[in-house]
């Protein structure tokens, strides 16, 4: 459960749009269903209080859409940061992506989300969901109410949370947190232990299913080029099928690589996609490996910080070496 | 216009001949990798010619790409040879330390550490990629070094996992 509740948010709102500290608000909405909920622009409060929405299922990463939001007025934006969320604010500003003055940011504590996924697993003809302490109350259309663990429910993402702590804002709603010291690289260690094939198979397995409809690119807080190769609409790319799996392999390397020693692993890129491909566990590789090879580094987790693809030392690892690490698997 | 067409028609012909004496000799000779080596202008492609005019032997099968410096690689570039149906692929480049720009090799270092730890992750053979830094000096090295890297990909035999079939004649 949610520590702030939606009226809390929903005042806190009210009283920065009366006051002119801010004239919009960038904020969660229902979607069609209640557990399909979709970022929204509020303009006033009357507006939020009609559709404004807070719970578990509010995931969505408000960090990259301060980009645009911030270049269509001279006035402040509110946002409401997670954690999580407070880290690619903070890796954004770090690339200089958007005008720190025009965003009012409110961090907001986080109880981990929910995933929809997961829950239907359990529960067909999802109607809404309720939360109630630790336990989730399911209304189904057929089985009348399902009630489940909410730890059990939670998106993995939030299993495996790196930090509790908001490393960003201007003002901090409830109780601040710590980086909590996560197990988040369990799951890339258990692939790293499979032998070559078994793990060619898992991927190929899992990126095949890939549809090219770059929701991964379009959501990550990392990506944020003005102009990419997959907008250009004369590249042919969206628009045939592909000749065998490579192709969405080598597409998902670049992607990964691209935003290797920028992502924050805020795990948007898995939770967007339409064919649940654990596409965090490719950015997440890349930041174990850095973490080994070059020092902890956090991405976000202060502005400015040197990144480690666009630094070095002399005593680098050879990239010969690098691979040889675990060689039983070779 | 008939003319136009007749040429296509001798070069289609020439082509199809040519592939199919091709499949006859694929059954009689042993298998032999094809192997992109990139090497950087200031080291490694001097290395090469060293290699040349001391007329060392490296496989005919190498085939080398001139960049500016080992960091003009990009990651895509690897990937893109694999996919055209390059066996293996080694990037060479001036020691650390001696890079003609002062620091590009560093760059390239950090680089192609984390892009073959990641392809390594995703199940393609480790020993199809390589670094390997090869001053001006080194035609020896060169040469070993190319020798020793067709045998390794050799022995791993033809490159399927990473190849698109439409990149392929």
């Amino acid at each position: 459960m949610q520590e702030l509740t939606r009226d809390a948010l929903l005042a806190r709102a009210a009283e920065l749009l009366e006051n002119g500290t801010v004239d919009r608000v960038l904020g969660w909405k229902r979607g069609e269903f209640a557990y399909d909920v979709t970022p929204a622009v509020f303009k006033s409060a009357d507006e939020m209080k009609e559709s404004f929405v807070w719970g578990d299922f509010c995931g969505a990463n408000f960090s990259k859409y301060l980009i645009a939001e911030t270049k269509k007025s001279e006035n402040k934006v509110l946002a409401f940061l997670k954690p999580c969320d407070t880290y690619s604010f903070n890796q954004l500003l770090t690339e200089h992506r958007f005008d720190r003055e025009k965003v009012y940011a409110i961090g907001i504590p986080c109880d981990g989300m929910v995933d929809i996924a997961k829950i239907r697993e359990k529960a067909d003809g999802i109607a809404s969901v309720d939360t109630n302490g630790d336990k989730l109350i399911v209304h189904t259309l057929f089985d009348g109410d399902v009630t489940l663990d909410r730890a059990e429910m939670l998106a993995e993402r939030c299993t495996v949370c790196k930090s509790k702590k908001h490393v960003a804002y201007d003002e901090l709603l409830g109780e601040e947190g710590d980086v909590v010291d996560s197990a988040r690289f369990d799951e890339v260690a258990k692939i790293e232990a499979m032998t070559p094939d078994e793990r060619f198979a898992f991927w190929q397995g899992e990126l095949s299913r890939c549809i090219r409809c770059n929701a991964c690119r379009d959501v990550c807080p990392a990506c944020t080029c003005e102009k990419c190769v997959f907008n250009n609409p004369n590249s042919g790319v969206e628009n045939k099928s592909p000749a065998n799996s490579f192709e969405e392999q080598m597409f998902h390397i670049i992607r990964a690589f691209h935003v290797a020693g920028r992502c924050t692993d805020c795990g948007e890129c898995s939770r967007v996609c339409p064919q649940h491909i654990p596409l965090h566990l490719l950015n997440r590789k890349f930041i174990k490996d850095i973490d080994s090879f070059y020092g902890e580094y956090q991405a976000g987790a202060e502005v400015g910080s040197r990144a480690p693809h666009i630094n070095y030392t002399e005593g680098d690892i050879e990239p010969s070496d690098a691979v040889k690490r675990g060689d039983e698997n070779a | 216009m008939h003319e136009i067409n007749s040429n296509e028609f001798i070069s289609k012909e020439k082509v199809s001949t040519e592939t199919f004496s091709a499949e006859i000799n694929s059954e009689n000779k042993p298998y032999k990798p094809l192997i992109v080596a990139f090497c950087c202008n200031w080291c490694s492609y001097a290395g090469a010619d060293l290699a040349g005019n001391n007329r060392l032997s490296y496989p005919a099968d190498v085939k080398i790409i001139r960049v500016p410096c080992s960091c003009r690689v990009n990651p895509m570039f690897i990937l893109r040879a694999f996919q055209r149906g390059a066996d293996g692929v080694i990037l060479c480049g001036c020691h650390p330390g001696d890079c003609h720009y002062t620091s590009g090799n560093y760059y390239t270092r950090r680089r192609m550490a984390l892009l073959f730890s990641m392809l390594d992750y995703l199940g393609i053979e480790r020993e199809r990629t390589r670094v390997e830094w090869v001053s001006a000096a080194e035609g020896a090295k060169f040469a070993a070094t190319m020798n020793d890297f067709a045998e390794k990909v050799a022995a791993l035999g033809e490159n399927k996992r990473l190849e698109d079939l439409r990149c392929k004649n």
